[in-house]
C-alpha cells in the first residue's frame, strides 16, 4: 500500500480543514495506508494543548490526537521554525510530536508516494 | 503513458484551483494519459452541487465535470460526509438525513466513503491535489 503524507498549514476553527484532515488520516490509516502527518505554518496551532474551542461553538477534535497512536499513526512532524515563530514550544502541544527542521520536510516528503495538503 | 488519481478540495466559485483541475485533466487526456478518477473533499465538495446557477458568459464548471466525465468514463466521486456538512445531498443520502422533497448531489457524481480515496490513489502512478 502507498504511503501518505499529510500537512496541515491551517489554524484549527477557521475552517473544516484540520477536521477533515484528521478524518482523512484516521480513514486511511483503517484502510491499512501508513499515513505520516505534518504540521507547519499556523497549522500548529490545531496541536495546542487545553483547547477550548466549545466558546465558539466548535468541536474540540483535538482531543482525537490522542488515539493517533492506536491507528498506529507514529510519524506526527511539528515544524520547529512554525513554533517558534509563534512563541510556542512542543511544551505547549496536546501530544508527543517530533519537531523538525523546515528543511526536514522535504525529505519526509520524498519518502512518501503521496501528499496532500490542508 | 501515466495514471492519474485527481483530488479537488477547492471550492467551485472561490478560486481558480477547481477550474485549473479541469483543465489540467483536459490536457493529460489529450495527451493520452488516463484519469481514474476525480475525488472531491472538503470544500471541494461545492462542486457537485447541481444547483449552481450562472451566467452564460461565465466559466460553467459543473457542466466541465460532467462533460468530462461522459466524454472520458471518469468517475466523479464525492466524499458523504464533506458533502452532507455544506449541504449537498444525493437522491439516496437526502431521506437518510431527514430531508424528502430535494437533492443536489446528482449524476455522474457519486457520493462515495473516504475509503473511495484510499483504494483510487493505490493503483494511480500520481495523485494530484487542486
Amino acid at each position: 500500500m502507498k504511503s501518505l503524507a499529510i500537512i496541515n498549514q491551517t489554524s484549527p476553527y477557521n475552517s473544516a480543514q484540520g477536521q477533515e484532515s484528521l478524518d482523512l488520516a484516521l480513514a486511511a490509516a483503517t484502510f491499512g495506508q501508513q499515513v505520516s502527518i505534518i504540521f507547519a505554518d499556523d497549522g500548529v496551532f490545531q496541536l495546542l494543548a487545553n483547547q477550548q474551542p466549545e466558546a465558539i461553538g466548535a468541536k474540540n477534535y483535538s482531543k482525537t490526537f490522542a488515539a493517533l497512536e492506536f491507528y498506529d499513526i507514529e510519524n506526527i512532524y511539528v515544524c520547529k521554525h512554525s513554533l517558534v515563530e509563534r512563541h510556542l514550544t512542543a511544551d505547549d502541544l496536546c501530544i508527543d510530536v517530533l519537531c523538525i527542521e523546515p528543511q526536514e520536510i522535504n525529505h519526509i516528503l520524498v519518502n512518501h508516494d503521496l501528499c496532500l495538503r490542508f | 503513458m501515466s495514471s492519474f488519481a485527481i483530488v479537488v478540495t477547492a471550492p467551485n466559485a472561490d478560486s481558480q484551483s477547481a477550474s485549473s483541475a479541469c483543465h489540467f485533466i483536459q490536457a493529460a487526456v489529450a495527451l493520452g494519459h488516463t484519469i481514474k478518477g476525480v475525488f472531491f473533499y472538503g470544500a471541494g465538495v461545492h462542486n457537485a452541487n447541481a444547483f449552481q446557477t450562472l451566467l452564460s458568459d461565465e466559466f460553467n464548471i459543473l457542466s466541465h465535470w460532467r462533460t468530462l466525465s461522459d466524454q472520458h468514463d471518469i468517475p466523479l466521486l464525492v466524499c458523504v460526509t464533506a458533502a452532507n456538512r455544506r449541504g449537498l445531498q444525493s437522491e439516496l443520502d437526502a431521506p437518510n438525513n431527514g430531508i424528502t422533497d430535494q437533492f443536489n448531489l446528482r449524476p455522474p457524481f457519486q457520493s462515495v466513503g473516504l475509503g473511495e480515496l484510499v483504494s483510487l490513489s493505490q493503483d494511480v502512478d500520481r495523485v494530484l491535489q487542486f
